[in-house]
């Protein structure tokens, strides 16, 4: 690739290939948008599957007594649930953005492996088939939980293999994306792009891709152990054997303490896009801001035994993990800050990207709250596994890291398509489900204050009101996600034609405004200057 | 909706003629109801907790834990004042519809930084001082007056009592006017059963006012011993044994309810915890009933042949 210093910014207009046609054209495409696409589908698709099986979830819990589900059953939906949205819908999305944006606001004309991209992408479908396969099978999905506890997982049926297989093939995929990005932030700056003046959605991916690299060979270790215990009598984790389940909570959440912070930085990094934009003004302290997320991804490989308060743990572990639980508040907390310091002075619209991520600061800093809360051993003995806990990783998860993704697409889709989309309409999309997530969620943090467990299907009938209100909420929000497909499918269609800076009147900056609205199949063939 | 009579609503024989019916009426009061509770303060919990907050509990952990946890609560709540007080301010007062022009020279600020990020550990610090000190109590195991092995199973637990009430030993299983209004399609209305999933045919029995040391374990997966109203909780892990203390105040006698709060399987909803306090006398008492009722079920009848097999 020639890195000459020329002043074109825009796409080689001379571009013969054109994009492929075809069934080939997705099943072979080394292109950073066509594959970004792919994982936004994909992504799109797992959320409502996912999305699906809490519905039922919802309905079951609706009321107290067991009107719906066996169960067995519901423990296979909470399980496949948290799988599917984890590493079907919310890591997926990210990665799609990645690939879509990051090379744009580089200034690259793609990833830097793009074959590799296409594998990527690629295991994912089959994964899930693998996995989602598991319904269908005598003895059902795995139901042991996300989290995979030994001995409880060791009493999976037949779908076993297909668990640790997909969980295998998801974490392949994940690590390959994350070298891709190291690789393509490292090396395929458009001179001139010192990391300083890298735009924070590449900063922040840069840091989760490390997170990435590092922790996901862990969980591969963990289901492999669960394998080999299961099949080939090892006793990891088999007290009979001399084995220690408390082993694998141990190196699971190594794993899994990190993985939630892959779940939050590249949201970090989108609304720190969306907000300077519709303030029109520069995002407040962007170093500052780059130290934070520094700071929260090495504290997040410190603190995992907060998940593991209740387990029998040594005093001096129960006030280190403490502390360094609570010490994460703080990088966090000066990220709320500066983005609230953009807004501050500024000159804001409330386009749908930005109303997605003003809902984002304040129902994710919510959950920052009730987290805030849990890090406090003492106090954590009442909360843990309990709704309360619940609450709080859905108020991160949910009004955190899939409004940041749902804002980033209302931000970046005129720009991928070319057309504006139904503003009404995503408006509507936004307020049914920033008023309903809270009805769904809230209330779940009185039912584990008042001693309600997380994974039961049936409950005793004081927790009822509550339960229900959360269920309505479930239901409301579910369904107002059908408007967010219609507003993409109609965009995607056609619609008012978008101009390149697409927001007309914000402010948005970076490499990707600088290109026609949608961008050529290769852009930057011939790479930008940056002064 | 339409108006039910008054014969229709008779919550103890509720048999649904309508799924969707009674439902859409159930719906429709749950929001009121939420609201006329809330006010009233009913207790919408199976422990102390009033429907909406930590139980204060029964013993002098417990009401550490909620102080500690109202602590942090209000903490929270005056940050988020101050914090989303900004941001409404901002979304109010600088809009571009009423003319706002933004200031593009205010970029970052060293200063402020400092301060942000220095008032936050202080407010931490302030919050783990109490919470360390309270670990420090939690974690004091000496000295318990009474000891009793409690072993989780798939799905229900077991209570082994040591020292003097050495011998006494039982299951402790889901009641089963729960068990059977629980099964799927079972037509039985929850409301109609007497703490419906919190009931067992054998609660474990304590006496107030003691130190009470729980030394836990499990037979198969991990379980969690839960009750809301003394401020514990502990897995259950097999293989290992995990210890905890608690100290029912004295006056507080009575029955506590709890869960598994551990993904065991199954029935992990169906296995609950349900502790019944008494005064030290009649702690007594039952120990002393427990243990003659032990002998005689090991005892052989008099006139049976010296080879007969002993039942234990």
């Amino acid at each position: 690739m020639a890195h000459d210093l020329a002043h074109d910014t825009h796409a080689d207009p001379h571009d013969h290939h054109g994009a492929p046609t075809g069934i080939k054209r997705w099943l072979f495409s080394t292109n950073h948008k066509d594959i970004g696409t792919m994982y936004l589908v994909f992504s799109l698709i797992m959320f409502f599957i996912g999305g699906s099986m809490a519905m039922v979830i919802r309905a079951e819990l609706f009321q107290p007594g067991l009107q719906l589900v066996d169960p067995a059953f519901f423990n296979e939906l909470t399980t496949m649930h948290a799988l599917v949205m984890i590493f079907g819908a919310v890591m997926p999305a990210f990665v799609g953005l990645a690939n879509w944006m990051v090379p744009l606001q580089l200034g690259a004309p793609d990833m830097a492996l793009p074959r590799m991209n296409n594998l990527s992408f690629w295991i994912l479908p089959f994964a899930f088939t693998l996995l989602l396969s598991t319904l269908f099978m005598p003895g059902g999905a795995p139901a042991s939980g996300w989290t995979m506890y030994p001995p409880l997982v060791l009493q999976t049926g037949d779908a076993m293999p297909m668990l640790i297989f997909a969980v295998h093939l998801m974490g392949a995929s994940s690590i390959m994306g994350a070298i891709n990005v190291v690789v393509t932030i490292m090396n395929m700056r458009a001179p001139g792009m010192t990391l300083l003046k890298m735009p924070l959605f590449c900063w922040s991916w840069l840091i989760t891709a490390y997170l990435l690299i590092a922790v996901m060979p862990v969980l591969a270790g963990a289901v492999t152990m669960l394998l080999t215990d299961h099949f080939f009598k090892t006793s990891f984790f088999n007290p009979a054997g001399g084995g220690d389940p408390l082993m694998f909570e141990h190196v699971f959440w190594f794993f899994g303490h990190p993985e939630v912070y892959i779940m939050i930085l590249p949201a970090f990094g989108i609304i720190s896009e969306i907000l300077p934009t519709f303030s029109r003004k520069p995002l407040f302290g962007a170093t500052s801001m780059i130290y934070a997320v520094a700071s929260i991804a090495f504290l997040s490989f410190i603190v995992w035994g907060h998940h593991m308060f209740v387990d029998g743990m040594p005093m001096a572990a129960q006030l280190f993990f403490m502390m360094s639980t609570m010490l994460i508040a703080v990088p966090t907390g000066v990220k709320v800050f500066n983005w609230t310091a953009t807004m501050w002075r500024g000159s804001l619209s409330f386009e749908p990207p930005m109303l997605f991520a003003i809902a984002f600061l304040f129902l994710f800093s919510i959950g920052g709250f009730s987290g805030l809360m849990l890090a406090l051993t003492p106090v954590d003995f009442q909360y843990n596994n309990t709704y309360f806990v619940v609450a709080h990783f859905h108020y991160v998860l949910v009004p955190g890291a899939i409004f940041a993704i749902m804002g980033a697409v209302y931000y970046w889709l005129p720009k991928w398509t070319g057309h504006m989309y139904n503003m009404t309409l995503a408006t509507w999309h936004f307020w049914m489900s920033a008023i309903f997530v809270n009805v769904l969620f809230f209330p779940q943090h009185f039912l584990g204050l008042a001693g309600m467990p997380r994974r039961i299907p049936d409950y005793a009938v004081q927790f009822t009101d509550w339960n229900m209100v959360s269920s309505i909420g479930g239901f409301v929000f579910g369904a107002s996600q059908i408007l967010f497909v219609i507003v993409i499918v109609q965009c995607v269609r056609g619609g008012k034609k978008a101009s390149a800076e697409v927001w007309d009147g914000a402010m948005p900056t970076g490499l990707e405004w600088t290109l026609p609205s949608p961008p050529p199949f290769h852009s930057f063939t011939v790479a930008p200057e940056i002064k | 909706m339409s108006a039910s009579r008054a014969s229709d609503i008779d919550i103890r024989a509720y048999r649904p003629r309508s799924f969707f019916h009674n439902l859409g009426l159930r719906a429709f009061g749950v929001l009121a109801a939420c609201g006329i509770a809330a006010s009233a303060g009913a207790q919408m919990s199976p422990n102390t907790s009033n429907g909406y907050n930590l139980p204060v509990g029964v013993t002098e952990i417990s009401r550490n834990i909620y102080d500690l946890h109202m602590e942090a609560f209000w903490i929270c709540v005056l940050i988020a004042i101050v914090v989303f007080g900004a941001m409404i301010y901002s979304l109010v007062k600088f809009r571009k519809s009423q003319g706002a022009i933004p200031d593009t020279t205010m970029l970052h600020s060293t200063k402020v930084e400092i301060i942000w990020t220095i008032i936050p550990v202080l407010i931490l610090v302030v919050v783990a001082i109490p919470a360390a000190e309270l670990i420090l109590k939690m974690e004091d195991m000496r000295n318990a007056d009474l000891s009793v092995r409690v072993t989780g199973y798939q799905w229900k637990w077991q209570y082994q009592y040591m020292d003097a009430a050495d011998g006494v030993n039982f299951f402790s299983t889901l009641k089963q006017d729960s068990n059977f209004a629980r099964q799927l399609h079972s037509g039985i209305d929850p409301n109609s059963v007497k703490n419906y999933l919190l009931d067992v045919d054998h609660p474990m029995v304590v006496p107030s006012g003691t130190k009470v040391r729980i030394i836990l374990t499990s037979q198969d997966v991990i379980h969690a011993w839960y009750v809301p109203d003394f401020g514990i909780k502990r897995s259950a892990v097999p293989g290992f044994i995990n210890e905890l203390w608690f100290k029912v105040d004295p006056g507080k006698e009575g029955i506590y309810r709890g869960q598994c709060a551990a993904l065991c399987g199954r029935d992990h909803g169906f296995m609950p915890v349900v502790v019944d306090v008494r005064t030290p006398d009649d702690f007594k008492k039952w120990v002393d009933e427990q243990k003659a009722a032990l002998k005689q079920a090991s005892t052989p009848p008099a006139d049976a042949p010296r080879s007969a097999q002993v039942l234990n």
